[in-house]
């Protein structure tokens, strides 16, 4: 509650501010590394029994009954097929001969965890769907939905060879990732839709109960499970299907995938998660 | 690159379904060749029994007698499952000579889900995901010694389209 | 082409676990697509493990199994290297085969 109160109260002064003088607002009123311990301290004190990383399995590590149900199909995951349909796509050429792996640090293997970026030259926040469809379009291919089948095949591969590792997004020294990164924030908390919920009226103020028939997944950690294979959907989705239809579901208008408010939400949620392991691609009810 | 690969599968699927036709042809009804020992043995597809809405009269379709409950039969289900589309549920018993074990969801629109032949030397264990329509009650049945024994669990189902 | 069955079978003592999970539609005949008109059932209706020229394990299913469906068991015997042959047949006629190394 606290936390709540304290995060609008800020919100609200940054808004206000913002209102008032643009240029003034200021670095020094926004502190990630202060939001992120503060963050992750409101779940570890709200579910005192979970260790940090539990929190990447979401609804899952919540709710035995939930929890056994997991265990059960993890057995044999369902996005095992999707899984390897990416491995396949990542690793086969272009028409020019050329491979994702050409478009990406490493060779696009382990670097999930670094995503999304801010990237200095664009001045704006990089998501790893928008690399991936950039790599096509760069590479003269038309890119893929944001929400399903192949994006998110390709990011289950992706997501897979960089499972375990930290979350490890980086705010480089400049004003503009910190302005991203503010935005973000505010999206995140900022009431909307015809039901009048932020994402954390669900997904801070309460995890770990239903809403109508689901049982809620805490923010922290979300974004390390993606993409995942949603029993509601009977298939996978990508982060921009998750919130795409999250704005939906709170009957509000979805923005486009990898609109600015997207990428921006989506650098705020990762960072705040950083050090939680990628768990990517995830199974969820 | 994501248009080769489903043509690739759509051709597959046209492959396999060429082949699937042929093996009709070629064999008569059996669809694919070494099954046919099993089939001998009058173990056929049972089409009617899955046609049955009810519980009672598809465990009759399918085996042509009633079972009796059993606390040897042993199902794990879920409470309330996560999601209708899939329900993990199992079952295993310490009943000697299982020769099948089936699994029907009271409520469905055709109540037997599947059904499990289960030959000499194999474990009488199964573990599979059904699809649930409503909260309704998951009956296993295990047939052993020429008899039939069931267990009977309810199973929550609750059908949502926000949060997760 | 990668096939629509997965299967990993263990041998351990005298005994082989399977697992199985195969890439289906598993459509039932009730749903309705998008455009609100019902989507015809499709499903596997036989699935044949053998092993050592016999069937160890037959499921006989009818659409109320999940979208790619699982299926676990167990048999006695079994050994490291052996072959085990999974097939299923659908409500269309469409057939695949595969052959696992127990493990």
């Amino acid at each position: 509650m606290m936390l709540r109160l304290t995060i609008r109260a800020a919100a609200t002064l940054a808004l206000g501010v913002l209102a008032l003088v643009p240029a003034a607002r200021a670095a020094d009123s926004i502190d990630p590394l202060a939001d992120k311990a503060a963050f992750q301290k409101f779940y570890t004190d709200k579910f005192p029994k979970l260790k940090l990383e539990d929190f990447v399995n979401g609804p899952y590590s919540m709710n035995e009954d939930l929890h056994k149900q997991w265990v059960e199909k993890e057995d044999f995951p369902p996005y095992e097929f999707s899984l390897e349909a990416g491995k396949e796509m990542f690793s086969k050429p272009f028409k020019n001969g050329k491979t994702y792996a050409d478009c990406f640090p490493n060779q696009g293997i382990a670097i999930r965890q670094n995503y999304p970026y801010f990237d200095e030259k664009e001045g704006k926040v990089v998501t790893l769907e928008l690399a991936l469809n950039r790599c096509r379009e760069a590479n003269g291919e038309a890119p893929f939905s944001y929400v399903k089948d192949d994006m998110a095949a390709l990011t289950a591969y992706m997501a897979y060879t960089s499972r375990g590792k930290p979350m490890d997004i980086k705010i480089p020294n400049d004003p503009r990732a910190l302005d991203a990164y503010q935005k973000g924030k505010e999206y995140f908390y900022t009431r909307r839709g015809q039901l009048n919920f932020s994402c954390a009226t669900c997904h801070v103020q309460s995890p770990g109960e239903r809403i109508r028939a689901e049982v809620l997944a805490p923010a922290l950690g979300i974004l390390n499970a993606m993409p995942i294979y949603r029993s509601e959907w009977s298939g996978m989705g990508t982060t921009s299907r998750r919130f795409t239809t999250c704005n939906s579901q709170i009957r509000g208008v979805p923005l486009n995938p990898q609109d600015d408010e997207y990428r921006n939400l989506e650098y705020y949620l990762s960072y705040v998660s950083n050090g939680l392991p990628i768990s990517g691609p995830g199974a969820r009810p | 690159m994501s248009t080769t690969t489903r043509e690739f599968s759509e051709t597959r699927r046209l492959v396999l379904k060429g082949i699937g036709v042929t093996a009709l042809i070629g064999l008569g009804v059996m669809p694919f060749d070494v099954p046919r020992a099993l089939a001998a043995a009058n173990d056929k597809y049972p089409e009617d029994a899955f046609k049955q809405k009810s519980e009672a009269d598809a465990i009759k379709a399918l085996y042509g007698r009633t079972a009796e409950p059993s606390d040897k039969v042993k199902m794990d289900a879920p409470e309330i499952a996560e999601n209708g589309a899939v329900v993990p549920i199992s079952v295993t018993t310490t009943l000697s000579d299982v020769t099948s074990i089936s699994f029907l969801v009271a409520e469905n629109p055709n109540a037997l889900a599947a059904s499990y032949k289960i030959p000499a030397g194999t474990l009488p264990s199964v573990a599979n995901r059904l699809k649930m329509a409503k909260t309704t009650n998951v009956t296993a049945i295990v047939e052993a010694g020429g008899k039939l024994y069931s267990t009977t669990k309810e199973v929550k189902v609750t059908v949502g389209g926000c949060g997760g | 082409m990668a096939s629509s069955i997965r299967v990993r079978a263990t041998a351990n003592g005298d005994t082989t676990e399977v697992q199985a999970l195969i890439q289906h539609p598993m459509d039932s005949g009730f749903v309705k697509d998008a455009q609100g008109n019902l989507i015809p059932p499709h499903f596997i209706q036989e699935l044949t493990f053998e092993y050592d020229g016999k069937p160890v394990f037959v499921a006989d299913w009818g659409p109320a199994v999940s979208k790619d469906p699982y299926v676990k068991f167990a048999f006695k015997g079994g050994k490291k290297g052996d072959d085990l042959k999974i097939s299923w047949v659908d409500s269309k006629g469409a057939t695949d085969t595969t052959t696992a190394k127990i493990q």
